[in-house]
């Protein structure tokens, strides 16, 4: 069935539909990762969005459920150039045609992925509509798009209930904005006991528990939304905790002291950033996926530097706080999908903790 | 880390002459190497043997030495330019293992110089295997489980206790040579004691066998500071048990999952890090298909023919990263040079998928095994680029120039299943057009993944371009069957073939239906970041991204394709150089090649690079879109030449001399009527089509005759005929091949071969020098060492061949190169051969009399006169030195092929030896060649009949030397009867100890065995030729070369070279 992915710019795209036929509207976005497409698709930071491959060939090693890095699927469409026709891999028990259709995600492929990139590098993200409807109708469409407004996200794709994955080691409270898995993960192999809470959970309640750090996780969405997390995360800061975060946390930490953050043209979504540790001058190449950003020149120097720098464009990529226990960072320490460097974080995290107990 | 300025002066080493297993991309990443330095304000001091190269270049270094690779000349080097450092990790492993051996002396210590790029340390603990071993094991990395063994009863041993299979590699050598998979004893016996022998240290990894695995390589990078980071990965379609210079290539990874692909980039960062690698890195992998088990195969602490491959695959200079890196940069620090806005401390993403396919040489052995082992034997690679699997696959068989364009080329159909089956099990080139045929006959693709070990995904893919194949064959050709025949690139004349339409219909339908190639930019970062250079791949479907630049003349220079015996790097040379020129004198360039090897498709040497087939629709596409104002195709051999027609059809002006001369050139008999005008003789010949034809001629002629087909490269299908028989059988095989054109039938003439490049502007030639071959005619120019200045022939016969290249070049109204092959039989002067184009002669002769024949050639195409650009038409004035140039075998990479000289081409590549005396460079020459002699001082003489008389000379020469001389019957019988002692051995079929107990003893310096004449060798001759190869005894077949060598050590006391700087070398 022919579908098509229609730009609030007015550029539209014709293809082929994948998934569901359901008509969705959403931001779209681009992601350079060759690897990793499940992650991709279920990374909840993605929710309120529509997602586009730029690496052609998608779906070759098929779907293997234990890569997913959340419960479902968070995208609200799927873009690709072309969809392997097998899966190729041991572990795949599943082709990514029909987990689209399972989780009734639409999408399009057959399109020119490489020019639809071009124009969200040029112009900034920006909403489209994915649609199988042939008789589509511009004038209609477009007022829609721009007065589309991805919302509240955070509250869709964080956990109902709190839930513990048992360890020997440190007690870490972990704030789920969207949390992926790996950051969990990543916590328990190094022996941590990990409470994960919902976002809108109190600072008190957390505080009470008596974690001996705090991990605030990524999340999807303008950081800016968040105005009650915001507020709990000010009495977070308050507290003697070690607080490490990761992306939407980072910028939510940033927002509860004092500086801001904004819109990137069309954000960085990959595998491939290099990001600068200005501790010891090293680079590493990191995974990432965000659309906003610190803005480093609101930055009380009293309460908080940078950590972190992305090589490329010189963007804030990690904050340390003044005189306390809290470090933060745009990308993704985590990985899954993309490269591994710099997992130690997660062991800076531990020190931080007063190492494993 | 800023740049280290005590760095001041560096030399580089290069790789040496072009061999199986080290090739054109040793020059790529040498010259950008050298250039990155030279931006950097360093002074380049350069020494490879390699004249074909670009890096020896006075353009590319400050000072150049094509002299011979060895430690003393290394060490006197040194003494005469004081570098301050020495950067070894270009120069692949002769540079690697050159350096190391200096090192270990304490030589570079002694003398206050320094390895940058990568420490000796470093360089160890990759290379020797049990450190490595160790190394891995230290941090965790798994290896297949081996042992070094140095003795064969060692290797048994351990094999014993771990079970066979065993894959066997011999430490420090190149390509895998010597090395194999040994399945019983018998095997192991016969492969370890050659690989021994061949290891530099007698040395030999004996590995559990983990063939039928995945095959995945990563590109790393890692500065001085620690920083690291992958440039690209690579998937082998064939899996582990084919040499990787042998597989089928595809990049990025195409069946690994993140974790995978996640797990194996860790490793490869691990292992970077720890080896303690500043520059660039191979990692090699196998992976069990099965699990998350894998195996590191092999680490190379240096470029390597991967990182060329990397390099062109993603758009990350890593040579020219790598140099930087040396000089003490940090990978933050340097800018990607392709988007000009992010640094090298970046991964390269994709956007499209990579396919490499290897040139094999069983074209030009046809007695060869076409088995593919861990032994490398391809001479070449093409690379396509597509935004899908099957479209790359198909541009790049069809850029092999191998008779083959789609997966229907090797014909299967005949077996049946039970023989496809069998013929599945095969492992060699044409293993995929076998698997075609086998989805044709609906073998379940389960079955032959189970046979192959290759992955499903590909087989799929595969099957998905035989299901296109029927659907044009069956199916109406309708417009969306054909947009999506043209996504999979099929050609338009393969589509009109299968859908039974001619190729103008299915073209026009095409063009109706809007259905029309796109080009689309290599940027490193799929389109992340705007990038600033014009690196081009075609897709259809899709927009486009070149557009038609204007403001300047533009001008199209065709490459020549992928490396091949008979079309090397030399081609390069004059298409770089070309470019440049075009350059200088204010137009656009614009480069169409497939070759990821070399140096004229780096980004930045034309204005506009188009990665694609050289076929005509490719290029038709693209000027299409450039409108160029010219095309040059005389230097880009035969691949350009044969594009002129089709070019001229498109509405492009060829640049330079007209089709119509070039073809007047291959035409018997409009060149006929040339020299007949001109008043040239040549050797008497017809023209024939049959078999019949041909003896009719050949009596008519008389004994020997050159039985050839015409328009050929490189004497392909060129023999000489003795008798009736011979000429039936050639026909046989010249016919095998599907054979539009005539066949040539000449009177073989014996007498001294010349060259001769020339430069013609019409009215006007410039000859910088005559060449002329040792071995006499019969053995083809390209594997004769050939002298400049000529030497045996008088200045008349001199004055002769400038006068008839005067009157060839004029009567062909050539502009441009020109190159002729006389023979001076007595004092006549014949023309044999007369290309109006680009040679393979031309860099060496540019290099060895200073005279850029190139960009003149390139002026004088854009209308200049020679006496304009300075120089004195004519021949030029000849040098004060001697030049001769070697050529150089890979025959010990070939199982099965016959390495006796005749017309066809065989050699790889070539060194030169350069020095004030005749027989000094003779010695250079030998010495750049790999000849150390002598060792042991005995040699086996076995000679035909009618080279008896001259082989006593020689054979007492070498008695005089105090070799000691070993011979068959007859050979012993004349070379007694002349007073010389022999020792008389027998032959293959008499009880031992015969000539092959000799051979395998180790104890021969030196076979001279001529074959006898005619295509029927003898078996005996055959099998004892490549015993001697396969144990490195070093085999002549010619008399001519056997006087050469005895020539060059009889004056063995020179101890102390001459080394000549050639960039002062200026004849002006």
């Amino acid at each position: 069935m022919k579908a098509f992915l229609i730009l609030e710019d007015g550029h539209v795209f014709s293809g082929t539909s994948i998934g569901s036929t359901r008509e969705v509207i959403s931001e779209i976005v681009f992601n350079t990762s060759m690897t990793g497409y499940l992650e991709v698709m279920t990374d909840p930071s993605y929710a309120g969005q529509a997602v586009c491959m730029t690496y052609p060939l998608i779906g070759n090693y098929g779907i293997c459920y234990e890569d997913q890095e959340s419960d479902r699927p968070w995208i609200d469409g799927y873009i690709v150039r072309e969809l392997s026709r097998i899966p190729s891999n041991f572990r795949s028990v599943d082709t990514i045609q029909h987990f689209l259709e399972k989780h009734d995600i639409p999408g399009i492929c057959g399109i020119d992925t490489r020019s639809l990139t071009k124009i969200l590098r040029e112009k900034g993200t920006m909403n489209g509509m994915i649609t199988v409807n042939e008789n589509y109708n511009l004038d209609e469409i477009i007022p829609r798009l721009k007065k589309y407004n991805t919302g509240k996200v955070v509250e869709k794709v964080t956990c109902r209930e709190k839930k513990v994955f048992p360890g020997k080691g440190p007690k870490v409270a972990l704030m789920d904005f969207g949390a992926k898995r790996n950051i969990a993960r990543s916590l328990n192999q190094r022996g941590c006991e990990v409470t994960v809470y919902p976002a809108l959970t109190s600072a008190e309640e957390i505080l009470a528990a008596k974690p001996d750090g705090i991990m605030l996780s990524n999340g999807p969405g303008d950081p800016k939304e968040c105005t009650s997390i915001i507020e709990e995360l000010k009495k977070l800061y308050q507290s003697d905790v070690p607080i490490f975060a990761i992306c939407l946390g980072h910028q939510l930490m940033a927002l509860a002291t004092g500086a801001d953050t904004h819109k990137m043209k069309y954000g960085h979504r990959g595998g491939n950033h290099p990001v600068k540790d200005l501790r010891t001058g090293r680079v590493y190449i990191s995974s990432q996926n965000h659309g906003y950003v610190v803005d480093t020149s609101t930055l009380d120097e009293k309460i908080a530097r940078p950590a972190f720098v992305n090589v490329n464009d010189q963007t804030n990529e990690g904050l340390e706080y003044i005189g306390k226990n809290i470090f933060t960072v745009q990308f993704h320490p985590e990985a899954c999908p993309g490269p591994q460097d710099s997992s130690y974080l997660f062991d800076r995290f531990m020190e931080m903790m007063g190492g494993t107990k | 880390m800023p740049r280290d300025n005590s760095i001041k002066k560096v030399l580089v080493i290069g790789s040496g002459p072009i061999v199986i297993g080290q090739a054109a991309e040793f020059d790529y990443a040498g010259t950008q190497a050298c250039r990155s330095l030279k931006e950097e304000g360093i002074e380049v001091v350069l020494l490879n043997s390699n004249p074909a190269t670009i890096m020896t270049d006075k353009d590319i270094a400050d000072r150049v030495y094509i002299e011979p690779l060895t430690v003393e000349v290394v060490e006197q080097l040194i003494l005469k330019e004081k570098p301050d450092s020495v950067l070894p990790t270009l120069g692949g492993q002769a540079g690697l293992n050159l350096a190391m051996e200096l090192e270990e002396a304490g030589f570079l210590r002694e003398h206050h110089v320094r390895l940058i790029g990568t420490t000796s340390e470093t360089i160890k603990k990759a290379e020797d295997r049990q450190e490595f071993k160790d190394t891995m094991e230290k941090i965790g990395e798994p290896v297949a489980a081996s042992k070094v063994v140095t003795t064969v009863q060692d290797g048994v041993e351990f094999t014993n206790s771990i079970g066979y299979p065993v894959v066997l590699r011999p430490a420090y050598t190149l390509g895998g040579s010597g090395g194999g998979i040994a399945q019983n004893e018998f095997e192991l016996r016969e492969i370890l004691e050659n690989g021994l022998r061949l290891s530099r240290v007698g040395e030999v990894l004996v590995e559990r066998c983990i063939a039928g695995w995945k095959e995945i390589e990563y590109e790393v990078m890692r500065d001085s500071a620690g920083n690291c980071i992958t440039v690209c990965n690579m998937e082998n379609i064939d899996p582990v048990g084919v040499h990787t210079g042998d597989s089928i290539v595809v990049a990025p990874s195409q069946t690994l999952g993140d974790k995978e692909y996640q797990m194996l980039r860790t490793s490869a960062l691990n292992i970077i890090t720890e080896l303690g690698i500043t520059g660039g890195c191979n990692v090699q992998y196998a992976l069990n298909p099965d699990s998350f088990e894998y195996c590191v195969i092999e680490v190379n602490p240096r470029v390597s023919r991967s990182s060329a491959l990397a390099s062109k695959a993603t758009g990350y200079p890593i040579a020219k990263v790598a140099a930087k890196i040396a000089l003490g940069y940090t990978l933050d620090e340097i800018k990607n040079a392709i988007t000009g806005k992010t640094y090298a401390s970046f991964e390269p993403m994709l956007d499209y998928c990579v396919v490499k396919i290897p040139r094999l040489p069983f074209d030009k052995f046809i007695s060869a095994k076409r088995t593919l082992t861990t032994q490398m034997k391809a001479t070449g690679e093409v690379m396509s680029i597509c935004n899908n699997f099957e479209g790359a696959l198909m541009k790049a068989i069809r850029s092999l120039e191998q008779h083959v364009d789609s997966l229907m080329s090797y014909d299967f159909t005949a077996l049946s299943e039970e023989e496809l089956l069998k013929q599945l099990e095969v492992v060699d080139d044409r293993r995929i057009w076998v698997i075609a045929e086998a989805v044709r006959k609906g073998i379940p693709q389960e079955k032959i993944h189970e046979i192959t070990k290759i992955d499903l995904w590909f087989i799929d893919k595969i099957a998905i371009l035989t299901e296109m194949e029927n659907a044009l064959r069956t199916q109406p050709l309708t417009v969306e069957l054909l947009r999506e025949a043209k996504r999979m690139e099929f050609p338009d004349y393969l589509i009109a073939k299968l859908a039974g339409k001619t190729e103008e219909e299915v073209k026009q339908m095409r063009l109706d239906a809007g259905i029309v190639a796109a080009y689309k930019m290599v940027d490193t970062c799929a389109a992340e970041f705007a990038a600033e250079t014009p690196y081009y791949y075609s897709v259809y479907g899709g927009e486009n991204e070149a557009y038609e630049t204007t403001g300047k003349k533009k001008v199209l220079v065709l490459g020549s394709g992928p490396i091949r015996i008979g079309q090397g790097i030399e081609f390069d040379f004059c298409s770089v150089h070309c470019t440049w020129a075009f350059k200088k004198e204010g137009y656009e360039t614009i480069i169409i090649n497939n070759n990821p090897e070399t140096v004229s498709t780096d980004f930045d040497i034309a204005d506009k690079l188009y990665f694609e087939p050289l076929t005509p629709e490719d290029v038709e596409n693209v000027v299409n879109i450039e409108k160029p104002d010219g095309a040059v195709v005389q230097f880009g051999g035969q691949t350009a030449i044969k594009l002129t027609e089709a070019l001229i059809k498109m509405g492009v002006k060829i640049l330079g001399t007209s089709a119509e001369n070039v073809d007047a050139a291959e035409d018997r008999e409009l060149f006929d009527e040339i020299l007949e005008k001109c008043q040239i003789p040549r050797p008497k010949g017809h023209t024939v089509f049959t078999a019949e034809e041909a003896k009719k001629a050949a009596n008519d002629l008389g004994y020997p005759v050159l039985v050839r087909p015409s328009y050929v490269l490189g004497g392909q299908g060129m023999q000489i005929a003795i008798n009736d028989q011979d000429v039936e059988e050639f026909i046989g095989i010249i016919n095998r091949i599907s054979q539009e054109h005539p066949i040539l039938v000449d009177k073989y003439l014996m007498g001294k071969e010349i060259e001769v490049d020339a430069v013609c502007d019409g009215e006007e030639i410039l000859i910088p020098g005559i060449m002329e071959h040792i071995e006499r005619a019969g053995i083809h120019s390209g594997d004769s060492i050939s002298v400049y200045p000529a030497q045996t022939i008088s200045d008349t016969a001199k004055k002769t061949i400038e006068e008839y290249t005067r009157r060839l070049a004029k009567s062909l109204h050539v502009i441009g190169m020109i190159n002729i092959q006389f023979i001076v039989c007595k004092e006549e002067v014949y023309v044999i051969e007369v290309n109006p184009r680009s040679s393979r002669t031309v860099p060496y002769i540019s290099k060895v009399t200073g005279i850029p024949i190139v960009p003149l050639a390139t002026k004088v195409i854009l209308g200049y006169k020679l006496k304009d650009l300075g120089y004195q038409p004519g021949l030029q004035p000849e040098a004060d030195y001697f030049a001769i140039k070697m050529p150089v075998f890979s025959f010990e990479k070939i199982r099965g092929a016959d390495i006796s000289l005749g017309p066809e081409m065989k050699s790889t590549g070539e060194c030169l030896g350069i020095a004030s005396t005749f027989n000094e460079a003779l010695y250079k020459a030998f010495l750049g060649a790999g000849v150390r002699l002598p060792k042991h001082k005995n040699m086996i003489i076995t000679v035909k009949d009618e080279d008896k008389p001259d082989v006593v000379e020689i054979a007492r020469r070498f008695e005089a030397l105090g070799y000691k001389i070993f011979a068959t019957r007859s050979t012993a019988k004349v070379l007694k009867e002349n007073g010389i002692k022999v020792i008389r051995t027998n032959k293959l079929e008499q009880p031992s100890p015969n000539l092959m107990d000799l051979i395998l003893g180790h104890k021969i310096d030196l076979i001279i065995d001529t074959p006898s004449q005619g295509i029927e060798h003898s078996k005996d001759g055959f099998l004892i030729r490549r015993n001697a190869i396969e144990t490195g005894v070093n085999v002549l077949t010619s008399l001519d070369t056997a006087e050469a060598l005895v020539t060059s050590l009889e004056n063995t006391d020179l101890h102390n070279l001459t080394l000549i700087d050639i960039a002062t070398i200026d004849q002006r």
